[in-house]
């Protein structure tokens, strides 16, 4: 990689002239400007700004970052390929650890991975993985053609991926580069699973999901939209038709939270609400042909990342107030950081220690307010995390005119009740070993439907392993 | 990309597209349905599979003309395609494998009757169907289910068959004791008169939901019913339930959740934004 380097040959800065330069800020989106649009709020790093911030990098004898790396990125190589000036290589370099920079770099908790690992965060700020990440994938998706994907020979073997999410695209662009024939089945019409139904446009522009998968597409893997496994086709069907299978599709079913009112027109599950606007561009009605009810006082209930996600979509359509209700406090939310100062800056107010006990609605069953009790913390449950109790008589009203229920899902049975020889756990879950094999042989899985609700970079990071295992059980069999 | 290969007018605002879908047509079961997406910035619909043809690979759907997506389906002509459709989806419907069937069909709810008669003909059982509309230009399906049994037609202005609503003729048979299950498909109050008729009587009501959907795949849980007080998705735990334990005025009142909403469309589509005609 080094000897295809086209940087010229400046001498590299010493490690105090590294240690001497800020981590660089990455400009945004005025949040009062931003919260009535659905552009995207991270504006990205220019390339002088890039480089000087890879410079940052001590590349250190012995990195601790990789190790953060759910699919150990080889971030010291890609950053000392940037910092170069060598962008090809550094995006050569990126594309062979991950399939999705462009995402990962957007959507990844970066500060509680690689960046929280970052030897120069001992004494000040980590170097910005995150941004120089993004800033490579995105600069691979507009050279496309200077980084070809180099293929092993083809190994004859034919693999099927149950969804097009991050993992399942993550172990396609895996087994394709292993020289196997890859063919993707998604539900929806459109590929990207979470990345287009579920995560909006601000964090994420849909022509960054597309141009990633078109990239794995001319690498040879084919994607098949409408296809339900368990409905259209069984696993074991595939079975017949395939060498190995890998499942990633997703987590499937919203959790409602079991209280009066819930089926009050105007309560949505956070899925329904983000795949309306985000999948559907409701956003957009009536260009648009999918609706989605534009409510003016907007509840959304959850502390994690799709609750924030749903609070500050409902302000882009025009809420004139839009609150987080969550039962425990700042501190034990789910969401990442970014997420929730990007919310308090665009706007959302939130309710702290409040638990919604009933959905109230008028005389024509439309949502006019979300009641609620306060909470106070009390002994750690079984996550760890301090269990909120009720305080009694504390009751009180949100008035709210639309509810978002962000609490989390559970497996969805389509595809595991037609193959009743998945061993499952008691929610639901595929049950794996270490190299994400299920009880079937051939058949791998991974992410949310393994993991229950979990992040998109954990995803990729179950399809690039049970991707390696699988490659090894290809080469093994007959 | 789903090639239409023929399409019938059945009644003013009815009509039936035979589309090319050669995987669904081989293996869908009565009751099942397909999520429909006609092209780029469409609206996802259920329908219900009328009828299959698996040697020419094509599948049946029946579809009411009520608002923009609907009319724009059905100004397709043969040639053009349906972009994308996916399914079969929601569970098959219980078919009795003995007894006397009773399937009562209301307007375009008959043609979703269709292949449950189809079924319970294909185990043997005797079918008696009654179906109706307001008119006789309403009714529907009525050569294709006389094929498999006994028809009774009812029209509600008396211009053909049997004069009254279905529930009528309905409420004849029953007394008579001339069925052990029952199924019924049609608009809310139609089958709500329905399960109302045979609950008393003790008689086994299968009914067919059609709430609002988006994915049709246990996703959005948009389509919540509820039935025995608990709440089902229709797309994965239906979308045939047990009349008798559905709260039909939750299922009608979500119904016009979006009411506003398809005003709006269809006034933007009779001003000349309807894609007809452009697929």
């Amino acid at each position: 990689m080094q000897n295809n380097s086209k940087a010229p040959s400046v001498s590299k800065p010493t490690t105090k002239q590294r240690l001497a330069i800020d981590r660089q800020k990455m400009s945004e989106q005025d949040p009062l400007i931003r919260n009535a649009n659905f552009e995207e709020v991270n504006l990205g790093l220019p390339e002088k700004v890039a480089l000087l911030e890879a410079e940052r990098c001590l590349q250190c004898r012995d990195p601790k970052c990789v190790a953060g790396c759910p699919v150990m990125v080889d971030i010291p190589r890609f950053v000392a390929l940037l910092s170069e000036g060598d962008l090809a290589g550094a995006a050569q370099s990126m594309l062979s650890d991950n399939a999705l920079p462009g995402v990962t770099g957007r959507v990844c908790p970066q500060e509680t991975q690689c960046e929280v690992l970052c030897i120069r965060g001992h004494k000040g700020l980590p170097v910005a993985i995150g941004y120089l990440e993004r800033y490579v994938g995105d600069w691979a998706r507009g050279h496309t053609g200077q980084q070809p994907l180099v293929l092993a020979p083809p190994s004859g073997r034919k693999v099927a991926v149950v969804g097009s999410g991050p993992g399942g695209l993550t172990a396609a662009g895996e087994l394709v580069r292993r020289g196997h024939e890859v063919t993707v089945f998604e539900a929806l019409h459109k590929p990207g699973g979470v990345l287009v139904y579920g995560i909006p446009e601000f964090r994420l522009p849909k022509n960054i999901v597309r141009a990633e998968v078109a990239r794995l597409e001319e690498a040879g893997v084919k994607i098949v939209c409408n296809t339900v496994i368990g409905r259209t086709y069984t696993v074991q069907e595939l079975r017949q038709q395939f060498d190995a299978l890998f499942i990633a599709n997703g987590a499937g079913l919203p959790v409602f939270m079991n209280v009066p009112g819930e089926n009050l027109k105007g309560v949505y599950s956070a899925n329904e609400y983000l795949t309306r606007v985000n999948l559907m561009a409701a956003y957009q009605f009536p260009r648009a042909d999918t609706p989605v009810l534009k409510g003016t006082r907007i509840a959304t209930i959850g502390g994690g990342n799709v609750a924030m996600d749903s609070a500050r979509t409902a302000k882009r359509l025009g809420a004139a107030t839009s609150t987080i209700v969550y039962r425990r406090t700042r501190k034990e939310m789910p969401a990442r950081a970014e997420e929730i100062h990007h919310a308090e800056e665009e706007g959302i107010e939130f309710e702290f220690l409040v638990a919604p006990i009933e959905v109230m609605g008028n005389e024509k069953r439309w949502v006019e307010g979300l009641k609620c009790v306060r909470m106070q913390l009390g002994e750690p449950d079984a996550s760890g995390r301090p269990r909120p109790v009720a305080v009694p008589g504390s009751e009180f009203v949100i008035p709210c005119d639309t509810v978002v229920v962000a609490v989390g899902t559970r497996a969805n049975p389509l595809l595991t009740a037609t193959c009743p020889e998945l061993k499952l756990n008691k929610h639901g879950n595929i049950i794996v070993d270490e190299n994400g094999m299920t009880s079937l042989p051939g058949v791998f899985a991974g992410g949310d439907i393994v993991r229950g609700a979990a992040t998109v970079i954990l995803a990729m990071g179950d399809g690039k392993r049970a991707a390696r295992a699988m490659d090894e059980y290809l080469r093994l069999i007959k | 990309m789903h090639r239409i290969l023929s399409k019938t007018p059945l009644s003013p605002n009815v009509t039936r597209l035979d589309v090319l879908a050669p995987r669904i047509a081989q293996i869908r079961l009565p009751g099942q349905f397909v999520i429909v997406r006609r092209g780029e910035g469409a609206e996802r619909i259920p329908l219900t599979i009328a009828d299959a043809n698996p040697d020419a690979g094509s599948i049946a759907l029946v579809i009411q003309a009520v608002g923009k997506s609907t009319r724009e389906l059905t100004a397709l002509e043969p040639g053009e395609a349906i972009t994308d459709i996916a399914g079969p989806l929601g569970h098959a419907t219980e078919l009795v494998a003995s007894g006397r069937a009773l399937c009562i069909g209301g307007g375009v709810g008959t043609a979703v009757v269709h292949p449950i008669a189809q079924g319970l003909h294909a185990r043997g059982v005797p079918v008696l169907s009654i179906i109706g509309g307001r008119s006789r230009e309403w009714v529907i399906f009525e050569s294709e289910l006389r094929r498999l049994g006994q028809v009774i037609v009812c029209t509600d202005d008396g211009s053909y068959g049997r004069h009254g609503f279905v529930t009528d003729a309905a409420r004849d048979i029953l007394a008579q004791g001339g069925a052990d299950v029952v199924y019924a498909v049609g608009p809310v109050p139609m089958m709500r008169a329905v399960v109302n008729l045979t609950r008393p009587l003790k008689v086994r009501t299968i009914v067919s939901l059609n709430p609002v959907m988006v994915d049709g795949t246990g996703m959005c849980g948009g389509c919540r019913v509820a039935v025995g007080n608990e709440t089902k998705f229709a797309c994965v735990d239906g979308p045939e339930f047990d009349g008798h334990l559905v709260d039909f005025d939750l299922l009608m009142d979500r119904l016009t959740t979006y009411r506003e909403f398809e005003q709006q469309a269809l006034t933007a589509c009779e001003a000349g934004a309807c894609k007809i005609g452009l697929a």
